[in-house]
């Protein structure tokens, strides 16, 4: 049996996966895609202490080499439920696969937030992004839509309003959550539009994204606005289902817990995006992996 | 046999007129995702013998990426008797890889 299963080898799993060794602490960690998380995406991160301009594959391959070294096991499995015998943590996994722990640490993360419009899933890819830094280069001088009114959205759109030929940024309301600073600046560009206080409400293709729909949530009015790409900022959602019935979640899903990163059930902890809190980053997500693996190793001695 | 570097000029031989399904991995130097999935691509040509894998840099051959039409990578698409048969974006874990191809 291992001491401490850590489900997410993001950088909170990750970081985890360091303190509790040196610890200690045996480590079992389940990943179900692949390490680094969210930050894989990122082409240069700028806010993360001592380390400017470090490239998110960078970071997340130095982690997670850092946390291989001092033992812990990785399996790419994804866990599907948590349950309990005697103490014990059972964490069942998609490959049906049951591993036992003393304690787990819950680090699952956060994934973009889809539409839930029809036949969005399998235009992915073929029209469909939510990375525009990734995919950007390949709509050169095509016709695009941001959706969203958010930072990433706002810096999607100043990205994209640099290679594209024109970019609509479609916003729910007729005011952006974004920096200001980037905002006036996305404003002063001469090929991006503003579709403000509406909402994309279908994507038209046949076997690729050739136009969206577009609905005035104040009139009503439907609208087609043709692009061959829609660049989705609508904002991150977690993916804690499968612990539903093992801990507590919040209204949005994200797992209940304080500062010390303890969740209402014994033996099991959570760190990073997939908790409730105010501020999701790299940092903080690092810090609870700290925070999250002392007090599992500390519980569990 | 480890992974062939695919090209404009190789393509249609390596590829298209391959007698054995061939897996192609469409990436890129900046895409972060490609560089997680590239050592999976490679460790499974270095593996298989059943089926060819190949590697398509986006940046350096762009007709190729069109071609297939390429909107996001990493992009795996699974080529057999000439014809793509399945397509994958983003990273998988090694045996999803795998079942991509013997799926086919």
């Amino acid at each position: 049996m291992t001491d401490i299963i850590i489900i997410g080898a993001g950088p909170a799993g990750l970081t985890s996966a360091i303190y509790a060794q040196r610890a200690g602490m045996s480590v079992l960690l389940l990943e179900a895609r692949a390490y680094g998380g969210q930050i894989i995406n990122t082409p240069e991160i700028d806010n993360y202490p001592a380390m400017p301009h470090v490239s998110g594959f960078e970071f997340a391959t130095k982690l997670y080499e850092q946390a291989r070294s001092f033992g812990a096991e990785v399996k790419f499995e994804a866990a599907v439920s948590i349950e309990e015998n005697n103490d014990i943590k059972l964490v069942k996994t998609s490959k049906n696969n049951v591993y036992e722990a003393k304690a787990v640490i819950i680090a699952t993360g956060a994934k973009n937030r889809p539409m839930g419009l029809d036949r969005e899933e399998e235009l992915i890819g073929k029209g469909i992004s939510y990375c525009a830094t990734c995919d950007g280069m390949f709509y050169r001088k095509k016709d695009v839509a941001v959706f969203g009114g958010g930072n990433t959205a706002i810096e999607d759109a100043l990205f994209l309003s640099q290679y594209c030929n024109k970019v609509y940024v479609i916003h729910r309301r007729d005011k952006f959550r974004g920096d200001a600073a980037d905002v006036e600046k996305l404003k002063a560009r001469e090929n991006v539009e503003f579709v403000l206080n509406s909402t994309v409400t279908a994507l038209i293709a046949e076997d690729k994204l050739s136009a969206v729909e577009v609905t005035d949530k104040i009139s009503g009015e439907k609208k087609q606005i043709p692009v061959s790409g829609l660049f989705v900022a609508i904002g991150q959602m977690p993916d804690n289902g499968a612990f539903a019935n093992a801990v507590e979640l919040d209204e949005n899903g994200y797992i209940t817990a304080n500062e010390s990163c303890r969740t209402k059930t014994k033996g099991i902890f959570v760190a990073g995006d997939c908790r409730t809190k105010e501020v999701r980053q790299l940092t903080t997500a690092a810090a609870d992996g700290a925070v999250a693996a002392l007090a599992a190793a500390a519980c569990r001695r | 046999m480890s992974a062939i570097k695919l090209t404009s000029d190789n393509f249609n031989e390596e590829v298209l007129m391959s007698g054995t399904p061939v897996l192609v991995d469409f990436w890129a130097e900046w895409c972060g995702p490609c560089r997680m999935l590239s050592p999976v691509v490679h460790e499974i040509g270095e593996e298989r013998t059943d089926f060819k894998v190949g590697t398509v840099n986006v940046d350096e051959e762009p007709e190729l990426a069109e071609k297939f039409g390429i909107s996001s990578i990493p992009c795996l698409i699974v080529f057999n008797g000439g014809k793509e048969a399945k397509r994958s974006v983003g990273v998988i874990p090694k045996d999803a890889v795998i079942d991509l191809v013997t799926n086919a």
